[in-house]
């Protein structure tokens, strides 16, 4: 090894995995009535980061997607905006223009993303750079492999740094769980993001299966939860990439509000990244309006 | 009664009594509704049979519209080959199918008759497969230098309200021209005589048909009407005679998105009820300008 191992300083809770999956599963069993189904397809689109995070996007498709995030379905009256847009860092000003005066933020993947393999000094400036085109929202990737390597203090002091990189912008770090194996990791992550001032954590960079899944987010939710009653600070949180219909975002919805509470069911503390997922909703919220079952074809194509 | 007391006493063993499931997405599953009735043929119960709802409506047309691209980019040839598959093994089970009939009321004589033409008729269509483009298409004489070409592609989805009356061949003269040209369907079978319906799909199931090319549930038309002729992503309805009052429902509704339905009065033993017009009626002309260059003055260099 070329450098110490650092002493293990993070003690995180062990995870019971059985018990998170059966937990997880009971959320997806409560009855919403159309009232409340309602808001809260509403309310999913409010949280969504419309996300285009490939090699192939252009600044057409960029510009495309800045206005969809504005106008989302026009033929429906009174929906709000999307949270915010997510796209590489070279697209961030495009994206700041395309995006003036509505009120959504422009969030930026940054430090070498999706792996993060790469110097700090590289990582930085990627920050940098995607802060000063205007970014409001950074999203990074903790070093997996320096992770599963134990080097606990390297994850921590990369996140810290990012962190102060960041200046004004909010810091989500993705911890990519598909590639961390067990429950167990997810908290211990989840716990060295949040005490090294992470202002959301993310569960996947959606170019890794599993993305998102129940039991993941509860966990990640979880140790928000514990953070909160320690310190009395909030943490964010957003579950990305799988999510693509409206049942399952309300599932989220509930799970946020029965683990963190109403003061999570918000944009500025729940988000969600998807691409597809929007387009659901809207055929969902058509339906309700209509009554009649809604057809893809009759919505944007993003 | 007393015949199936004359079964016990030949018999030691208790006879296992088969499930009647709808098929959706080449699966067998139960209703989401968990509702059941009994057709009764001559006071006796045909089985517990699956009501469908509008939420299995709903799974089916999904289920047809994700099946539906790639069934119809198969070649022409492909899926004549597997048409005549299920031709094969409807062959192969013919005894099962005329039980079946003749237990739903059908007699003996009618039944042998009926399931002889069902296979044939499936053949028959197999055979039309890669051949009614060529009757139906044309080449366009324009008035500048172009070639123009009208050709014949799939509506899409299409619902299939199966024949009460004729159980089996009914339901095949339905199916067969429709999945031909490369559309999908789901099929309400009828209400009365589902068994056939319902074994006709597990001969779907062994034939190389892809999942959700075919989607065959069971229950009452009453029920559902409203939710398949509103749905918008469904694109076209067969039926064949309906009650008046059905029918005019089922084109009202239809009128919305302005759906193809088609209302069928044959008899279906006849010659007449297979035609490669039953393959048009699902179909919608696709014209093509093309650009040819001009060379010489005696026209196109090729």
């Amino acid at each position: 090894m070329d450098q110490p191992r650092t002493p293990m300083v993070f003690k995180s809770p062990v995870i019971d995995q059985v018990g998170v999956v059966e937990r997880a599963k009971r959320f997806t069993s409560r009855s919403i009535k159309s009232e409340a189904k309602m808001r809260g397809l509403e309310m999913v689109l409010s949280m969504i980061d419309l996300t285009t995070l490939e090699g192939m996007d252009t600044e057409g498709k960029v510009k495309q997607l800045c206005y969809k995030a504005q106008h989302l379905h026009d033929s429906i009256e009174g929906l709000p905006n999307v949270a915010a847009v997510c796209v590489y860092p070279n697209y961030v000003g495009l994206a700041k223009r395309s995006l003036a005066g509505s009120g959504i933020k422009v969030a930026s993947v940054a430090t070498a993303f999706p792996s993060g393999n790469s110097s700090l000094e590289i990582k930085l400036a990627d920050v940098s750079m995607a802060v000063s085109e205007g970014a409001d929202e950074i999203d990074m990737v903790i070093s997996r492999g320096r992770f599963h390597r134990g080097d606990y203090n390297f994850v921590f002091d990369e996140i810290a740094a990012v962190k102060a990189a960041c200046g004004e912008a909010r810091l989500k770090t993705i911890l990519e769980t598909g590639e961390l194996g067990t429950l167990d990791k997810v908290r211990l992550a989840s716990d060295i993001a949040i005490s090294a001032g992470a202002d959301f954590i993310k569960t996947s960079t959606g170019k890794i299966q599993p993305a998102a899944t129940m039991p993941v987010t509860l966990v990640m939710l979880e140790a928000i939860r514990d953070h909160f009653q320690k310190t009395g600070l909030m943490v964010g949180m957003k579950p990305a990439g799988g999510i693509s219909k409206s049942k399952l975002a309300l599932h989220y919805l509930i799970m946020v509000k029965e683990t963190l509470g109403d003061d999570w069911l918000d944009p500025k503390w729940f988000r969600f990244g998807a691409s597809s997922l929007a387009n659901d909703v809207l055929m969902q919220i058509a339906k309700q309006q209509t009554g009649a079952y809604q057809a893809a074809n009759y919505f944007a194509i993003d | 009664m007393e015949e199936s007391n004359k079964n016990s006493s030949k018999s030691e063993r208790l006879e296992v009594l088969k499930t009647y499931k709808m098929y959706i997405d080449g699966k067998f599953p139960r209703t989401e509704s968990a509702r059941y009735y009994q057709p009764m043929v001559n006071g006796l119960s045909l089985g517990n049979v699956c009501l469908a709802s509008r939420k299995d409506v709903r799974n089916a047309v999904v289920a047809a519209r994700s099946a539906q691209a790639a069934w119809a980019r198969r070649t022409a040839y492909n899926r004549a080959q597997i048409l005549y598959r299920i031709g094969e093994m409807l062959e192969g089970r013919s005894q099962q199918f005329l039980d079946e009939l003749v237990r739903q009321g059908v007699d003996k004589e009618t039944a042998e008759k009926q399931v002889a033409e069902s296979i044939d008729r499936l053949i028959y269509y197999a055979g039309w497969c890669d051949k009614y483009q060529q009757l139906f298409s044309s080449v366009n004489p324009v008035a500048s230098s172009h070639f123009n070409f009208s050709t014949l592609e799939p509506v899409g989805v299409v619902f299939t309200v199966a024949s009460r009356t004729c159980p089996l061949l009914g339901l095949v003269s339905l199916i067969a021209p429709v999945i031909a040209s490369g559309n999908t369907c789901v099929v309400l079978a009828s209400e009365t005589c589902p068994l056939s319906a319902i074994t006709f799909a597990e001969v779907l199931a062994t034939s190389d048909v892809p999942g959700g090319v075919v989607n065959i549930l069971t229950g009452r038309i009453e029920e559902l009407t409203e939710h398949f002729s509103r749905h918008l992503d469904v694109n076209a309805i067969a039926c064949d005679r309906l009650d008046s009052e059905v029918n005019t429902k089922i084109k009202e509704f239809a009128a919305e998105n302005i759906k193809r339905v088609k209302t069928y009065h044959q008899d279906w033993s006849t010659d007449a009820a297979a035609s490669p017009y039953f393959i048009q009626d699902f179909c919608e002309v696709k014209t093509t300008w093309h650009p040819i260059e001009q060379i010489t003055e005696s026209g196109a260099s090729y």
